[in-house]
């Protein structure tokens, strides 16, 4: 308890957080294995933690990095359509279904990351509110790129076509990307296991990179620009590398989720999409990583465990929103939550060296 | 006259007349060599033909009234401003074309007339952030924790208390930077400044809003600076006790151009940097 106390606070956040999901993991379980949780909460499992990898990495790209991205979902589409093809392509090659799922999400996360990288070359020079307009474009082009898209794979390799359907393949394909009716999976590969692996790993990556050299490039170039370059960091090198580690971490997201579904398209991850994961980062705390873990987690149930009210189930579920918004910003609330983590904080600070040079 | 033209008619003046360059570094090249630099606004000349040579260790004094463009100087001289005309030579090197990365990793570092610390952060972190292109390791090393991040990680640690010691501020490493005094802020900035391992460093009024103990321990700190890390420094200030205090070279800038050059006790005997600051007798009589 005494080393924990010791730890910097960043180091105790990120220690808490992997607790927090481990436990929520445990416990979920060994309700499973025991009483079960209901088919609704079931089929919620996998979608909730591609949200929760959703929201850490965009708070990558909002809290830590301080854009405004708005095309998040762009990415999430990316990885899901790249993933679930690379894995609905190799159902005859490799057998085992994990190996499957880990080959698709490195995929899906790899050609997120490449869309993230070229889309932020041109993005990452405007700031504010013209950056979130132009990535908001881009989640739609993405969107549009794919509704038209036709995939598929057959003796003679792949096939594409755009627009119409003209990839003609021969006895034995298999159509990977059928345009508007999205992507058919032979098998649901994604499960629950994976999904919380996903989420740790995502939780790993980010609390390590924030806690880095590179993590405070891109904080400081979030903080103050000119003070940034002034000591010799590039400001877009760094908005850059935040961008397209969130975009990996994102089409991972994707590909866990596609895997999970029997069928879907492209217009699953709109603009609502991004709005939605905007919301859990934005509710959850600007830069808190364990705030957008739950914020992700209850707002994904929420819909769900709001269905007993049946046609007022959005409007319950705004009200419910602006509360929660409500309550988190009251000055009242959060002294309170001040008051108790008060004590703590006073033995970080100069009263504790001061009590030492007492103490000699 | 094109830029080039003019680098050549300089070359052939190696050191200047004028030169304000203290005996020790007579023999060294200079860190610093500007020509003829201007800059204009759209119709307006806010620096025009401003000519300085910095030595190797010297500590140099920019003065003048509010708007003279002392300021403007150093955003040239860290491109922050791109100049319209002229060159600037940090050591030996033209920065035609660079920018304020590049610029920095050449030699220069400098700290703000309003305070730009990374306030959400804390104070070691501003300092480590300073370090930043010093100890290098690749972002797989530091997402990973592979060994080569636990290493660079400690000496980055011990680094930054090394330099935040030359301030006495190794209690304060872990507040938040954005929470600290005013003095201690301005402090912080010298020691990030320093963190980039500068040959000259620019300081824009490291004195104000300090009272005159803090200021007294200020010039105390710069000529310690400068004897431990043989750095040259600039500074930019209003207080005359400092600058006649330290400075060994002082530059006095009036409408954007220079209007005298000299040692402290020169300057303050100059009849026209005493129009400059307490205007002329004439005019009012």
């Amino acid at each position: 308890m005494m080393k924990f106390r010791r730890m910097k606070k960043s180091t105790r956040t990120s220690f808490f957080t992997y607790a927090l999901v481990i436990v929520a993991f445990l416990v979920i379980q060994i309700l499973r294995g025991t009483v079960g949780i209901g088919s609704l909460l079931e089929g919620q499992l996998i979608p909730i933690c591609a949200y929760i990898v959703m929201a850490v990495s965009l708070n990558l790209v909002v809290g830590i990095s301080g854009e405004l991205s708005l095309g998040h979902a762009g990415f999430m589409s990316v990885g899901a359509f790249a993933g679930c093809s690379m894995a609905n392509a190799l159902q005859n090659v490799v057998a085992a279904e994990p190996v499957r799922l880990v080959i698709a999400i490195l995929f899906g996360a790899l050609m997120a990351a490449l869309a993230g990288f070229l889309i932020g070359i041109p993005v990452l020079r405007l700031n504010g509110d013209y950056l979130a307009i132009v990535t908001l474009a881009f989640g739609e082009i993405i969107k549009t790129i794919v509704t038209n898209l036709y995939v598929g794979v057959d003796g003679n390799g792949l096939q594409a076509s755009f627009v119409n359907d003209n990839t003609k393949l021969a006895e034995g394909g298999i159509a990977l990307i059928k345009g508007p009716m999205g992507v058919s999976n032979a098998a649901r590969i994604s499960s629950f296991v994976a999904g919380f692996l996903l989420v740790m790993l995502t939780l790993i990556i980010v609390f390590n990179l924030v806690n880095s050299r590179a993590g405070r490039a891109i904080m400081a170039t979030r903080d103050n620009r000119i003070a940034a370059e002034s000591v010799g960091i590039s400001v877009t090198k760094y908005k850059l590398m935040a961008f397209t580690v969130s975009a990996a971490l994102a089409g991972a997201a994707g590909t866990l989720y596609g895997c999970s579904q029997i069928t879907f398209a492209a217009n699953k991850f709109d603009f609502n999409t991004s709005i939605l994961i905007l919301v859990f980062v934005v509710l959850g705390g600007l830069g808190n990583m364990w705030g957008s873990v739950i914020a992700a987690a209850a707002l994904t149930i929420l819909p769900e465990a709001l269905r007993q009210f049946s046609d007022y189930r959005m409007l319950v579920y705004a009200i419910v929103l602006i509360l929660v918004m409500l309550a988190t910003n009251s000055p009242a609330i959060r002294s309170f939550f001040i008051r108790i983590f008060r004590r703590e904080k006073d033995e970080d600070g100069p009263s504790r060296s001061m009590k030492k040079e007492a103490a000699k | 006259m094109s830029r080039l033209e003019r680098r050549e008619e300089t070359k052939m003046v190696p050191v200047p007349s004028h030169s304000i360059v203290p005996e020790r570094d007579v023999n060294k090249a200079p860190i610093l060599e500007c020509s003829h630099l201007g800059i204009d606004f759209g119709g307006l000349t806010a620096v025009n033909d401003f000519n300085l040579t910095v030595g190797r260790t010297e500590i140099a004094g920019l003065i003048g009234p509010n708007g003279a463009g002392k300021t403007t100087v150093f955003n040239l001289l860290t491109k922050v401003y791109q100049p319209t005309r002229g060159t600037i030579m940090v050591d030996g090197k033209d920065t035609h074309g660079m920018n304020t990365v590049q610029v920095n990793r050449a030699g220069i570092a400098r700290t703000f007339q309003n305070i730009r610390l990374f306030d959400k952060l804390s104070v070691e972190d501003n300092v480590k952030i300073g370090l930043h292109n010093q100890i290098k390791y690749p972002m797989w090393s530091g997402m990973f924790r592979l060994p080569g991040y636990w290493k660079k990680e400690k000496l980055a640690h011990e680094s930054a208390m090394e330099l935040l010691h030359i301030f006495d501020m190794e209690d304060l490493a872990n507040h938040q930077a954005g929470s600290l005094p005013y003095g201690a802020q301005r402090r912080l900035e010298i020691v990030r400044a320093l963190a980039s391992n500068p040959s000259l460093l620019l300081l824009d009024e490291p004195a104000a809003g300090m009272n005159p103990s803090e200021t007294a321990d200020l010039m105390e700190n710069i000529l310690k600076i400068r004897d431990t890390f043989h750095i040259a420094i600039m500074l930019i200030e209003h207080d005359m006790n400092l600058v006649m205090g330290i400075c060994e070279g002082i530059c006095v800038l009036n409408f954007g151009e220079i209007i005298a050059k000299g040692t402290p006790s020169e300057i303050q005997n100059n009849p026209k940097v005493i129009e400059a600051y307490l205007g002329s007798q004439k005019k009012e009589g």
